[in-house]
């Protein structure tokens, strides 16, 4: 039986490994990479929840497909606009994005 | 609908117009008949309001309609005009009209200017129709905005600069005035925005009491002060008016700084009595300053443009301080003043501007020997000056003599040193008139590009003999004009009644 | 008397006509409407003098004012019983004054067609000259002190405009100006004045009978108002220190120095006290002695400066500066209303009007002739002329009548009027009789010393030969056989005093001859020793004196620096220590607080922008730091 603290503690990791990320990379690809672990790391919470406290219920499930739904949605339009930023800039990193500052 | 709605509706067609028109033509044709049409109403309001009266109709305000527009804070759209608004809608009409022709061929962007000068003539027709302290309120913040565009485009120098410094300072003036209005309309019970209600305490107003007029009535006084280029807020006017494209300065100088005066009077002496009579002295002694100061600031500045704002000072300063002299007379006789500045100030610039067209410079030391090269407008530069400095039979003589005369019935010595301190300016304004006079007009020509300038063109005849027709005019025959204005400050001027200051130290 | 009012409204029009619509007319057509009008308005005067001199006297033999002819509110003052009036008051010294403007007036139109022919400006040259005796017009028959005023301003104003009628050259532009500061300076005193009578008398009408406050209410500040009056008439009658514009407005055309500076506008002041009379001699009788005076001591200065000038057109100025002080003297020196007795109290009242009334005539007739003479040679200098008798024969004679006339010779005008004043002048104090029958002395001698240097004395033989001095066409010869014809007789053919007295009264001229024998043998010394120093070709005796008195000769011909003093005043002092100054406080201190503001907005907005980095990280560190706190807080 796996119980529900492993699970969470495995999301914990992953959420604070996201949020170590989000602070620290300086390319804006891997902070994306680092949203995208917040995010899953979520959306193990909610599966876990579901399946192990209310196991007649699918909200849980809904909820995590739908905010894989969007972090797809999210991530694309993030890669489009990088994509774009490195056209113009040669670079993706957030410290040289100052263009449109002040 | 009230025919005094008109005055708000034809600009507002005139901008759709604009909108449409095609090519410059369509831009003028529109501007024309829209100008026209509002001369032409201003001049038959002014027939109907004499005929009226002299019929009998003697309330306060006539011609008065109102609608509710937003309810949990009593503000309605209420219109209805008095003598005094009856004379500015007349001289704003007059201005908007010359200035249309002053700006006849103005080049670029030509239609996007014609817009923001409609909008802005549309404030200014606006706040005098206008008896509800927010639809005022509302009307002189669209007087203010479209200024920042049309100086900030269209105009010379440095045009930023003055832009931004005009616009800040003015809207500084502003929060003033709209913490001053608050105050007023909470101060009298919460009720109504209407003027006429607040003043006689009827719509559910009541008296405001003492000790919160002494808060509102200086933040209103210094809010429409700035605008009337109350010392030491008058800044703004030298480069404001320097920079500025020439029917632009025309309108400011002549319409939108007796917004100021009429603000002042209308709003924050009307309402606060009491707090007129107990502080008025202190802007008393500030407008002292500005008609004597300007003057002698005037009398060294090298920038036609300059000298003419500085002297604009000197003359609205005599506005205000003959309002705060609060007595019939004098106040008519500020009314009076305003027709006449705001005539002769527009003169002044749309020919500052004709002569900054050819020549390029403004520079008075620049300029010389140009009665021979432009007779036309050298001739009307100097009746310009002249009434400026005061000749009888323009206008400015007989503003400044029912200033003093007015002013004078005040018998105690504070009164009295202001007054003849005042009076000292008549003699000033010669100066700097005559010398700008003789340096620029007299004397031969010896800038060879000077030379080849031609004369006036027909658009810019039109427009200067219109105002010189209407200063010589007010200087023959003030009787009517007097009189009418009279009527619109008598109710004041007895509501406001006579007090002695119990905190000024010079009586 | 309804047509007076024509008086006024033809040169009105002639005015708007030729300023307007000039430039389309030719010369001569302007000129011709510009006379006529004149021509028109001079009948109208010596209509209206005659129906007024023939209306019936009082019981008492006293020729009263008529009720005002027209009388019109103009502007209302709302204050109690003060309004601003237009009006015709036609009594004894506006009728006078009608007479002598509209004379004078017409012989400078007339004498103006040969003077200015040719002249660029024509037109506007009559336009103005119908403003400006419109303004004179209506200034005279005034009924109340503000009308006055108002035509007080425009009389000043056509001035300015006639002395810088040549506005190309720096002189007169200069002079134009200074003559309208000066006079504007002064005439705000006037106003002041105005405005105290108002206040304290609550009417501003000269119907001093009339049921006004009461005028000895003030106390002391009708005698004040009255001297604040006073000093406006001083600035326009040009009396020291006021005096300094006059000699330079000798810039203008000379038939406008006739018209204007010699015999009307500047005799203004003297009409404004003559206007207001009754109240001085009633309110303010010692103050009236402050006038004569001022009018002494200017009669003196202006007298010692006319002795060396080499202008002549500098000389006539400052000797119209002294006659004028003369009239000032004589209603000065007034102490009382009173008549029937051998030395009336108010003699120098009518002594003065006389005086203005035969001034006006020989001062104009001076001008044009010297106009004429300016014309022949080109040149307002004495060194250029010498020896014209020969060339113009009609000038010469008529300026040595006016000459003769303005040293109190008998049997000419100048002679009577001021026979009168001396003898006022005794009256009043023996100290002041003797200064000015000096004075009048000192008259005859610079004005015998001008007429030798221009007629008589070394000919410019150089000068005259490249440009032949001939005799001044029919237009201008014929107004000066009229002007001289005056001065020779009215004198003695009018009795002035029957029609102008202080009192209305007929006052019967006679000459007191123990005070007109020594007037006319002080005249007779004075010309004598002019023609001794002047008269011959060398002139040993002149120029031994002036080398002797160097330094009194500069002084004087300098004209005792008092042009240096006021040039100090206002461009040392009020441009350089006022204005300056302010126009500095107003763009560095009031313009700098309000720039500092905005800087300071601007720079603390720099300052406190970079917590608004723009950088998400920095936000998320800040936030998830802030969401720690919170549950530290939360769980302790």
């Amino acid at each position: 039986m796996i119980h529900l603290e492993y699970i969470l503690i495995i999301s914990a990791i992953m959420m604070f490994a996201g949020v170590y990320g989000f602070l620290t990379r300086k390319s804006t690809l891997a902070i994306l990479l680092s949203i995208e672990l917040m995010l899953n790391s979520t959306d193990i919470n909610f599966a876990a929840f579901n399946r192990m406290l209310y196991p007649d219920g699918h909200e849980g499930y809904f909820f995590a497909l739908f905010s894989i739904a969007i972090s797809a949605a999210e991530s694309a339009i993030a890669i489009a606009i990088m994509i774009n930023i490195y056209r113009m800039l040669k670079d993706i990193s957030v410290g040289k994005l100052e263009k449109m500052k002040w | 609908m009230n025919f005094l709605s008109l005055f708000v509706l034809i600009p507002l067609l005139m901008l759709l117009g604009l909108w449409l028109a095609r090519g410059l033509k369509g831009v003028r044709t529109v501007m024309v008949i829209g100008s026209s049409a509002l001369l032409l109403l201003a001049a038959w309001l002014t027939v109907t309001f004499l005929s009226d009266r002299a019929a009998g109709l003697d309330a306060e305000m006539l011609y008065t309609a109102s609608f509710t527009w937003f309810e949990p804070l009593h503000i309605k759209y209420s219109v209805g005009v008095d003598g005094i608004s009856v004379a500015m809608l007349l001289l704003s009409s007059i201005i908007v009209f010359t200035g249309t022709f002053a700006s006849w061929q103005l080049k670029p962007l030509t239609k996007e200017y014609f817009l923001w000068f409609t909008l802005l003539s549309l404030g200014v027709f606006g706040f005098f129709i206008s008896v509800d302290m927010f639809m005022m309120f509302m009307f002189y913040e669209i007087a203010l905005i479209p200024m920042y565009l049309l100086i900030g485009v269209w105009g010379s120098g440095k045009k930023e600069y003055a832009a931004m410094k005009l616009t800040l300072m003015l809207m500084g003036g502003s929060a003033f005035l709209m913490c001053g209005i608050f105050g007023i309309f909470y101060g009298a019970g919460g009720q109504t925005m209407n003027v006429v209600d607040i003043a006689n305490h009827t719509g559910g107003a009541h008296p405001i009491d003492f000790a919160q007029q002494c808060i509102w009535f200086p933040l209103t006084f210094i809010g429409f002060g700035v605008l009337g280029a109350l010392f030491p807020f008058h800044t703004w006017s030298p480069d404001g008016h320097a920079s500025a494209p020439t029917a632009v300065s025309m309108l400011h100088a002549g319409v939108l700084m007796k917004l100021g005066g009429y603000g002042c009077f209308r709003i924050a002496m009307y309402l606060m009595p009491e707090a007129t009579n107990e502080l008025g002295w202190i802007f008393l002694i500030l407008t002292g300053i500005s008609v004597v100061y300007g003057a002698f600031s005037a009398c060294v500045q090298t920038d036609l443009k300059y000298i003419n704002a500085y002297s604009s000072v000197s003359h609205c300063g005599l506005v205000l301080f003959a309002i705060l002299m609060v007595n019939q007379t004098a106040a008519t006789g500020a009314v009076l003043q305003m027709l006449s500045h705001g005539l002769m100030t527009a003169l002044f610039f749309a020919l500052i501007g004709m002569i900054y067209g050819r020549t390029h410079t403004r520079d008075i030391r620049e300029l010389n020997g140009l009665m021979r090269i432009m007779p036309f407008l050298s001739v009307c530069y100097v009746i310009a000056g002249l009434a400026n400095l005061g000749l009888p039979g323009l206008s400015g003589f007989v503003a400044e003599m029912t200033i003093f005369v007015g002013s004078f019935q005040n018998a105690d010595t504070f009164h009295r040193v202001l007054t003849i301190a005042a009076c000292t300016s008549i003699v000033i304004t010669a100066v700097y008139i005559l010398r700008l006079v003789g340096k620029i007009l007299y004397g031969t020509c010896t800038n060879e590009h000077h030379l080849k300038l031609t004369d006036a063109t027909w658009d810019e005849r039109l427009s200067v003999i219109c105002l010189i027709v209407a200063v010589a005019g007010l200087g023959l025959a003030p009787l009517w004009v007097s009189n009418m204005v009279s009527g619109g400050v008598a109710p004041i001027i007895e509501h406001i009644g006579h007090g002695v200051s119990s905190c000024n130290p010079f009586i | 008397m309804e047509y007076t009012i024509l008086i006024l409204l033809l040169p009105f029009l002639s005015f708007l006509l030729l300023g307007i619509a000039g430039k389309w007319f030719s010369h001569r057509a302007a000129g011709l409407i510009g006379t006529c009008c004149l021509a028109v308005v001079t009948i109208l005067s010596y209509m209206t003098a005659y129906d007024f001199f023939t209306m019936p006297r009082t019981a008492e033999g006293v020729i009263e004012a008529m009720p005002p002819v027209v009388n019109f509110t103009w502007l209302p003052f709302f204050a109690e019983g003060l309004k601003f009036e237009m009006g015709i008051l036609l009594d004894p010294i506006s009728v006078m004054m009608l007479i002598v403007i509209s004379t004078v007036s017409f012989m400078v139109h007339i004498y103006s067609f040969g003077y200015m022919h040719g002249e660029r400006g024509f037109q506007r040259y009559y336009a103005f000259l119908s403003l400006f005796t419109m303004s004179m017009l209506g200034l005279v028959v005034a009924t109340n002190i503000f009308q006055m005023y108002l035509f007080w301003e425009l009389v000043g104003v056509s001035s300015y405009l006639l002395i810088g009628f040549y506005y190309t050259s720096p002189a007169a532009i200069a002079a134009s100006k200074k003559a309208f500061i000066v006079t504007r300076f002064a005439d705000m005193f006037f106003l002041i004045g105005i405005l105290i009578y108002g206040y304290y008398c609550g009417t501003f009408s000269f119907d001093f009978a009339g049921e006004a406050r009461g005028f000895a209410a003030g106390g002391f500040m009708l005698p004040t108002a009255l001297l604040l009056m006073f000093i406006g008439g001083a600035g326009k009658s040009a009396m020291f220190p006021l005096h300094i514009w006059l000699p330079d407005a000798m810039e203008g055309p000379t038939p406008v120095s006739a018209l204007i500076h010699a015999a009307t506008m500047v005799v203004a002041g003297v009409f404004q006290i003559a206007r207001l009379f009754p109240l001085w001699i009633q309110y303010a009788p010692d103050t009236l002695h402050i006038v004569a005076w001022v009018g002494a001591f200017t009669a003196f200065y202006a007298a010692s400066v006319a002795c060396v000038q080499s202008d002549i057109k500098r000389v006539l100025a400052f000797s119209t500066i002294s006659q004028i002080a003369f009239m000032m003297v004589a209603l000065g020196v007034c102490t009382e209303i009173t008549t029937g007795h051998e030395h009336p109290g108010s003699l120098g009242y009518m002594a003065s009007m006389f005086h203005l009334f035969t001034h006006a005539m020989f001062k104009a007739l001076l001008f044009l002739g010297a106009g004429c003479i300016i014309h022949a040679v080109h040149s307002n200098e004495m060194s250029a002329m010498g020896g014209l008798r020969k060339y113009m024969p009609i000038t010469h004679i008529t300026f040595l009548i006016a000459c003769l006339a303005i040293s109190g010779i008998p049997p000419f005008s100048g002679f009577f009027s001021k026979d009168e004043i001396l003898t006022a002048c005794f009256a009043y104090s023996p100290a002041m009789g003797w200064i000015m029958t000096a004075i009048a002395g000192m008259t005859a001698f610079y004005m015998f010393r001008l007429y030798y240097g221009i007629f008589w004395g070394t000919e410019n033989k150089q000068l005259h030969a490249e440009h032949t001095p001939h005799e001044a066409p029919l237009t201008m010869t014929v107004p000066l056989m009229v002007l001289a014809l005056i001065t020779i007789f009215c004198g003695w053919a009018l009795n002035f005093g029957s029609y102008v007295s202080a009192d209305g009264r007929d006052y019967q001229i006679h000459l007191d001859w123990s005070v007109a024998g020594t007037s006319i043998v002080v005249a007779i010394v004075a010309i004598a020793l002019a023609t001794f120093i002047y008269a011959r070709d060398k002139q040993p005796v002149a120029d031994k004196l002036a080398s002797q008195f160097s330094s009194l000769h500069k002084w004087a011909y300098h004209r005792f620096y008092m042009d240096e003093v006021y040039q100090f005043i206002t461009h040392r002092i009020i441009f350089a220590h006022i204005s300056k100054p302010i126009a500095w406080f107003d763009r560095h201190v009031v313009d700098g607080f309000f720039n500092f503001l905005a800087w300071g907005t601007n720079a603390l907005g720099f300052e406190i922008r970079g917590l608004q980095s723009g950088s998400v990280q920095k936000y998320a560190f800040v936030f998830l730091l802030g969401a720690l706190l919170l549950l530290f807080i939360m769980i302790i």
